[in-house]
């Protein structure tokens, strides 16, 4: 059991603010942390794994100060999102050579054990630079398990991984969670976080947006106001008729024709607006969602 | 130490392209003094030694060597691999060192003697003296370009500068460079082995204290640099 605690943490690079007073507790079973790119999710991952001091505030694992501690790394295990340059060596060598840098008592049979895990056991013999992309990140996987830690940090571990790999990792990151394992990953796809993980940490802008179990995420990324554009043949007797509905918070006239709409009630306004279109004698053309992007998830969980 | 980063670190000088140039530098070295003994008498051409080997190879064998083994980890962030694991990195660091100092020592030193020995072989004190010297210069070296490519990814423009213009150019010009310049120390340790030897004029004492002191430095530098490793992601 092992726990990862943040605590008010920033980090800025002279007048860019990666992270921003992030204050969050990563505990056993495996959290997922979603944000878009470049929202801070890999300073946040580097902050964990001692390779970055924080600006202000304290990164520790169970109480003990994680920068300049290599001590941690009894604990912790790290696959980076950074491809592993030791082409030069095979699989079996460079998870062996991990083994040995732990200092474990027999690196043979761990290094063994750890290519299962990843059934990388075949090809471990051959070079890594033949490996296939997600090869690559099975071995890397291995390498940061050999020494059997209680906490793993994946950073974007399902890049670039093909469908069938990519199931196959999951697997293995919840199976890792049930061991009672305190297992990180990031990742900027909602779906990717919701399969694997059971707490999620959203971040956006180098700040913590939200936090719960997916559950709670999805809740609140649903019940947000809905933009939708309709457009119509009479727009601004339809936005007249339209901000007198209860479901709809905002309306706004497009210079280029069409509506926006900004919806809470997704159900009653689906329900209402072919009625209120008719009782206004306007003829409905288009109606189209504006914003299903994840992006704009965020941004709206960020204003919020 | 570390004896798995001193394997890792060998495969690294030794299994790339680079292992190749390390090789064909005390090559050339060897083979022009192979090459004036034929055509000359015997004692002619020392300049091989002294203006080729012990001012230009040396120097460049310590920089290719001690950049091969740190800077390309550190440019591309793979090192993270070898340090997130509980071995102190300044272990990390001497190994490294270690390594590549072995090699300035094999391919940048030891070829001194052999190219002297080749061309003035009723000379060994001399051959000796500049082997001597270079293999000081060389730990100097070795540990100086260790502690560049720690700090830049320019370690070896860094040092080529540092070894053509400022020991090479500058030096000859200004006599005050001797000072700080690890050629000049190296060649202040020969001259107190053979009479053949120049000395620079630093005095046996300062140069043996200015090449621990810059030695020691360079690797505790390079160890601390690495203690603060820093991962930057590509956002």
């Amino acid at each position: 059991m092992a726990t990862i605690s943040l605590d008010a943490v920033s980090r800025w690079y002279g007048n860019v603010v990666a992270v921003n007073g992030i204050t969050m507790s990563v505990g056993p079973g495996v959290t997922g942390l979603l944000g878009p790119n470049g929202a801070g999710k890999s300073t946040l991952i580097a902050l964990m794994a001692g390779f970055l001091s924080p600006s202000a505030g304290t990164v520790t694992l169970d109480g003990a100060t994680i920068w300049r501690n290599t001590e941690i790394y009894r604990t912790v295990g790290l696959v980076p999102e950074r491809e592993i340059s030791f082409g030069y060596l095979t699989g079996q060598q460079f998870v062996l050579a991990n083994a040995e840098l732990h200092g474990l008592p027999d690196p043979g049979a761990a290094c063994q054990r750890a290519l299962e895990v990843v059934e990388m056991v075949e090809p471990a013999a051959r070079r890594i630079g033949t490996y296939s992309k997600g090869m690559r990140q099975r071995v890397k996987l291995a390498s940061a398990l050999v020494h059997d830690p209680s906490v793993l940090l994946l950073d974007e571990p399902f890049n670039g991984v093909d469908p069938r790999q990519r199931l196959h990792l999951m697997a293995l990151l919840q199976r890792f969670g049930a061991e009672g394992r305190t297992v990180l990953f990031s990742s900027h796809i909602l779906e990717e976080v919701e399969q694997v993980a059971r707490q999620i940490e959203v971040v956006v802008s180098g700040r913590h947006a939200a936090s719960g179990d997916f559950g709670e995420i999805r809740r609140l990324m649903t019940d947000r106001p809905v933009q939708y554009v309709v457009v119509s043949d009479d727009d601004r007797t339809l936005a007249s008729a339209l901000i007198s509905e209860p479901s709809v918070v905002a309306v706004g006239l497009r210079p280029r024709g069409g509506v926006d709409v900004s919806v809470t009630d997704l159900g009653e306004f689906a329900h209402r607006l072919p009625r209120v279109a008719r009782d206004a004698r306007v003829r409905l053309v288009e109606l189209t969602p504006t914003d299903e992007s994840l992006e704009s998830v965020f941004s709206y969980l960020v204003g919020r | 130490m570390n004896s798995t980063i001193v394997r890792l670190s060998t495969q690294a000088l030794l299994g790339r392209r680079r292992g190749l140039v390390l090789a064909l530098i005390p090559a050339v070295v060897i083979a022009l003094a192979v090459v004036i003994r034929v055509l000359t008498e015997p004692g002619t051409g020392y300049e091989i030694v002294d203006a080729i080997g012990f001012t230009l190879a040396l120097p460049l064998v310590a920089l290719l060597a001690s950049s091969a083994v740190l800077g390309p980890e550190i440019d591309d962030g793979s090192i993270v691999y070898l340090i997130a694991k509980p071995v102190p990195r300044r272990s990390v660091v001497l190994s490294k060192y270690v390594v590549a100092w072995l090699a300035t020592l094999t391919l940048g030193a030891l070829p001194l003697l052999v190219a002297g020995l080749v061309l003035d072989s009723s000379e060994p004190t001399q051959a000796l003296a500049w082997a001597l010297g270079g293999a000081v210069a060389g730990t100097t070296y070795t540990a100086l370009f260790l502690a560049l490519a720690a700090l830049t990814r320019h370690a070896v423009v860094i040092g080529l500068l540092f070894v053509l213009l400022w020991e090479g150019l500058l030096g000859g010009l200004l006599s005050g460079i001797r000072w700080l310049a690890i050629g000049a120390w190296g060649q202040e340790i020969a001259a107190s082995v053979s009479d053949a030897v120049k000395a620079p004029g630093t005095g046996l004492l300062y140069a043996v204290l200015a090449a621990t002191v810059l030695t020691v430095g360079s690797v505790w530098f390079a160890g601390d640099r690495l203690r603060s490793f820093t991962l930057r992601g590509d956002e």
